[in-house]
């Protein structure tokens, strides 16, 4: 037993002795695992400490955009066109809102939240995060932020945020020149500067918003915020404030636009008032207008519908983007075309009978006055706005040398104007047939083009320009609508100089003076087609009216405007300039298928010239 | 000469009141230490959350409790229900397999009315238990046939646990059972052709893992392979331990753990938390605490006065030193990602109780000892 027990007792020695020794090396083995790590730690903490101490720091913070103030528009006289005011939209907080279901019920009791509205609500419900504000109505009006100020306290989530938001305060009053904003779209995005534009929801459109975006957007501020991994804002470290876009003026007169528009009445068209010393738009008119403020925070698809199915066609911008055949209006420089290529003298007559016929042509091409003007010179021929005589004249001097002189004062050419979407009319010539219709250029259409019909295209906008081209005796400017720029910070105008873009060429100034003698007796004759016009007129008109037909008359059909549906009825156009010597305005007006020139056009344009000259007049008295 | 008389007699009768309710004091000390810091860190990670804390807490508690009950059993009779309760948690790992709560994923649950538990931890106590019960049976170092039975022995609990699959438990209960094979004396020709065994076989495993934990080694060599999916928590976290430097941006100041930037951060991560506002010098000192309690159990395992106690106090102190080294290495990138808490700081259940427990048996080794002199 005893030598049992000693044995036991030395296998225990000698066991223990190993397991001691095995814990030994396994104390070693721990050891040099901990140096390891503690190696780690001394690399990553000591070694690359800056590392990842910037890492860190670039974790938490980051920059959110805030957005610039948008520039505001005024008139040439300093009228406010385009503001910002503050707009309040009604947002819910996911993660605040308890009953996402009840909350909505309940708002709608207390507001009137559409169908369009809540089904958008939902589709930016699932993208945003549970933090994030999202929008169920837009512009809500004070009544209906009261109500939901008073409800408050049982709508937790629900919040009002004021943001500021474009507002035309003029509304439809030359909302095609303004323009409009609007929410950004897809393909804006893919060319825009996308950090500029990280805090903007809106862009300008069309007209002088879009134009001059650049101008008016200003820069991006950034802030320094704190965020966790989410995104959730916890702090604002620091703040680079946003630059805000640039206050413009633009040349349009406000009040010339509105007696203009005004003018139109219930008939569609286009009206472009230009200053023929310096290219400065003064009015640009296109009827019907719209409400630029409804496009603003997204246009609901009725309105819109309203809008764009219209048979008016509101949307669509007359001045810079219809096309017309001229008519008659462009007689006088058809004339002008005749005396300086040394076709014909003022003095040289034809015979009139109310028809021309062309060589080996049994076809009539009719005058206007059936029974004919009789002897006709120049003068005649343009105040009484003869046919026949420039039938015989565009023969005469050819299409291709017509082309070449109408074309130089900028005809089928775009005028360049600073805003967006304007169409080049069409000039046409031997060489575009042929490129076009793969066809030979026929005598008879030189004819049609001698009095402003067939191919010939011209937008209001190029009427206006190439009358005031003619009033300033061949000196031709880029149709401008910016005025001036003002500085942010001191508020300095910087006025924008006026662009010249060439010269038509002069062979004798006194053809010029012949044809603008002419075109004055157009208003102040008695025979003249806008005498019309020439009641109390206490400066001098040079103007010229013009018929442009929508349906052609078969050749023993005679056109009767009463029979005649409304919308095939002729349009009716104007161009003048005054005071004819000096002059310091020259409009285009047409008013579809309003008929006569004289009667419906040229009575538009003297409303406006007399506000725009008078005016002046009653200012410069008053400062004597 | 009076009061140091009996100051003497109390500090004897505060060490016999310590040895008769069979706790180890200075090992007790580290880890109220030690849990009383992971509280501190928890607090922050949590985003200062009292509830958080107060059900850590409670937990903390309840483990201590565990720690003193499995204290008072004596090492002869833990010695005898081993294989008890090495067949039992064998048992309930099958049932798992079979009936088990399907929870994150993995089958590790197992719903017995009142509470669930996860059988594996039980394995993490029982294996070492088993595997010394049956090498202290007979004469050490053990000879071939005992070591394949052994080794069957760990292996069937560690593959089981694998498939659920738990890698980071799996790696525990194989660890502690080779580890009380290591002290048994393993040699090192053996020792030498199991590492041989383990590198030629590792394509032939690399196969049987499943996906993602595919990825995790993948993710490990090259986080930034994938730096928002899988490579995300490493790269977080040694962002949040490099840029507290030496000194820590300091208590409750860490900004990558605060901000949500940091995953996992109150359980498996949490280290992370600690190394960003508590810095090097931080990590110094949690390692040293760490390095006195692993010391002091290493020395429970020297003192112990039988075989049975001695290979099972020192696996279960040497366990203790892998949680360490495997939750530190993973969340700091130099192991793989394996769900394997940092003991005592990490917030979570069961691993706190078996934790605790495997001190509990630490403390009862050492404090049923007979005092062989004086």
């Amino acid at each position: 037993m005893p030598r049992f027990s000693s044995l036991t007792i030395k296998d225990h020695l000698r066991e223990s002795g190993l397991i001691n020794k095995r814990i030994l090396i396994s104390a070693i083995g721990t050891g040099i695992l901990l140096l390891v790590l503690l190696a780690r730690m001394f690399q990553l903490q000591i070694i690359d400490v800056q590392h990842y101490s910037s890492l860190s720091e670039n974790n938490r913070v980051s920059l959110l955009p805030i957005p610039p103030t948008r520039g505001l528009i005024y008139d040439r006289e300093g009228r406010l066109l385009a503001q910002n005011l503050p707009s309040f939209t009604l947002e819910l907080v996911p993660e605040h809102v308890k009953n996402m279901s009840a909350t909505l019920k309940t708002l709608q009791k207390l507001i009137r939240i559409s169908h369009d509205e809540l089904r958008n609500f939902h589709k930016q419900l699932r993208r945003k995060r549970r933090f994030e504000g999202v929008p169920l109505r837009f512009r809500l009006n004070d009544a209906e932020v009261a109500r939901i100020a008073v409800n408050q306290y049982r709508l937790p989530g629900v919040e009002i945020r004021a943001q500021l938001s474009r507002h035309y305060p003029l509304g439809s009053l030359a909302s095609h020149a303004i323009g409009y904003v609007s929410r950004i779209n897809e393909e804006e995005l893919r060319h825009l500067n996308a950090s500029n534009y990280s805090a903007t929801n809106y862009i300008g459109k069309v007209g002088v918003e879009k134009s001059y975006e650049h101008l008016l957007h200003g820069k991006v501020g950034f802030q320094r915020v704190e965020t966790n991994a989410q995104g959730r804002v916890l702090r604002v470290l620091e703040r680079t404030l946003p630059i805000p876009g640039k206050n413009i003026y633009l040349n349009l007169d406000a009040r010339l636009q509105a007696i203009a528009e005004k003018g139109f009445k219930d008939n569609n068209g286009a009206l472009v008032a230009l200053d023929p010393n310096n290219g400065d738009v003064l009015a640009l008119v296109s009827m019907p207008t719209f409400d630029p403020n409804l496009f603003v925070n997204g246009i609901d698809s009725k309105s819109y519908k309203a809008l764009s199915q219209s048979p008016r066609r509101p949307l669509f911008n007359r001045a810079l983007r219809g096309q017309y055949p001229p008519g008659s209006t462009l007689k006088p420089f058809i004339g002008l075309a005749g005396l300086e290529l040394d076709v014909v003298k003022p003095s040289d007559t034809i015979n009139c009978p109310g028809w021309y016929m062309l060589k080996n042509d049994d076809r009539r091409y009719r005058d206007w006055k059936k029974h004919g003007h009789g002897i006709t010179n120049l003068r005649k021929a343009i105040v009484e706005s003869c046919d026949v005589y420039f039938y015989g004249l565009s023969l005469a001097l050819k299409i291709d040398r017509l082309h070449e002189y109408l074309s130089s004062f900028g005809l089928g050419k775009l005028t360049g104007i600073d805003i967006s979407g304007e169409l080049p009319g069409l000039m046409p010539s031997r060489a575009w047939k042929r490129r076009v219709y793969h066809q030979p250029w026929f005598p008879g259409e030189t004819l049609i083009t001698g009095i402003g019909q067939g191919f010939t295209l011209t937008t209001p906008l190029q009427l206006a320009s190439i009358t005031a081209t003619l009033g300033d005796l061949g000196q031709r400017y880029q149709p401008q609508i910016l005025h001036a720029i003002q500085q942010p910070g001191t508020g300095e105008l910087s006025i924008q100089t006026a662009i010249p873009t060439g010269k038509v060429p002069i062979a004798k100034i006194e053809h010029w003076h012949t044809i603008i003698d002419i075109m004055q007796d157009v208003v102040s004759s008695l025979h003249g087609t806008a005498r019309g016009i020439s009641h109390h007129l206490s400066y001098r008109i040079a103007g010229k009216t013009g018929t442009a037909q929508v349906f052609g008359v078969k050749q023993d059909e005679e056109y009767v405007a009463k029979d005649v549906a409304k919308k095939l009825r002729d349009h009716a156009l104007f161009i003048g300039f005054a005071p004819a010597l000096k002059p310091r305005i020259a409009v285009a007006a047409i008013v579809e298928n309003g008929g006569g020139g004289g009667s419906v056009a040229a009575p538009i344009v003297r409303k406006v010239m007399d506000y725009y000259l008078l005016k002046s007049k009653v200012n410069a008295n008053a400062t004597k | 000469m009076l009061q140091s008389d009996f100051a003497e007699n109390r500090i004897t009768s505060g060490r016999h009141l310590m040895h008769r309710l069979h706790i180890d004091l200075p090992l007790l000390i580290g880890l109220l230490i030690l849990a009383g810091v992971g509280l501190f860190v928890l607090y922050s990670a949590s985003g200062q959350d009292d509830s958080m804390i107060l059900r850590q807490l409670v937990r903390l508690a309840l483990a201590f409790f565990i720690l003193i009950a499995v204290a008072q059993i004596s090492p002869a009779t833990l010695s005898f229900w081993s294989p008890w309760i090495y067949g039992v948690g064998l048992l309930l790992l099958f049932a798992v397999l079979v009936l088990g709560d399907i929870g994150k994923g993995a089958q590790r649950w197992l719903d017995i009315g009142i509470f669930r538990f996860q059988p594996s931890e039980i394995l993490k106590l029982a294996v070492p238990m088993m595997i010394a019960r049956f090498l202290a049976d007979a004469q050490l170092p053990p000879n071939r046939k005992r070591l394949l039975i052994a080794a069957i022995l760990i292996a069937i609990p560690a593959l089981l646990v694998a498939k659920q699959p738990d890698l980071g438990t799996a790696l525990l209960i194989g660890c502690a059972g080779v580890f009380v094979l290591f002290l048994a004396g393993l040699s090192w020709r053996f020792i030498l052709i199991a590492i041989i065994a383990i590198a030629a076989s590792a394509p032939f495993v690399w196969n049987l893992l499943r996906d993602y934990q595919q990825q995790r080694i993948l993710t490990l060599l090259n986080p930034q392979n994938d730096p928002l999916g899988t490579g995300y928590h490493i790269i977080q976290s040694t962002i949040a331990i490099g840029s507290g430097g030496l000194y820590g941006k300091g208590w409750l100041n860490g900004t990558q753990s605060h901000l949500d930037f940091l995953p996992e951060r109150n359980t498996d991560f949490i280290f992370a938390v600690f190394s960003e506002e508590f810095g090097f010098l931080g990590i110094m000192l949690l390692l040293l605490l760490y390095i006195f309690i692993i010391s002091r159990c290493l020395v429970i395992a020297v003192q112990s006065q039988d075989t049975y106690s001695r290979l099972l106090a020192g696996s279960l102190a040497l366990t203790f030193f892998v949680y360490l080294f495997v939750n530190i290495g993973m969340v700091s990138g130099l192991l793989p990602v394996v769900g394997v808490p940092l003991p005592l700081i990490s917030y979570g259940g069961t691993s706190i109780v078996t934790l605790m427990a495997a001190f509990g048996i630490l403390m009862s080794i050492q404090t049923h000892r007979k005092l062989l002199a004086g």
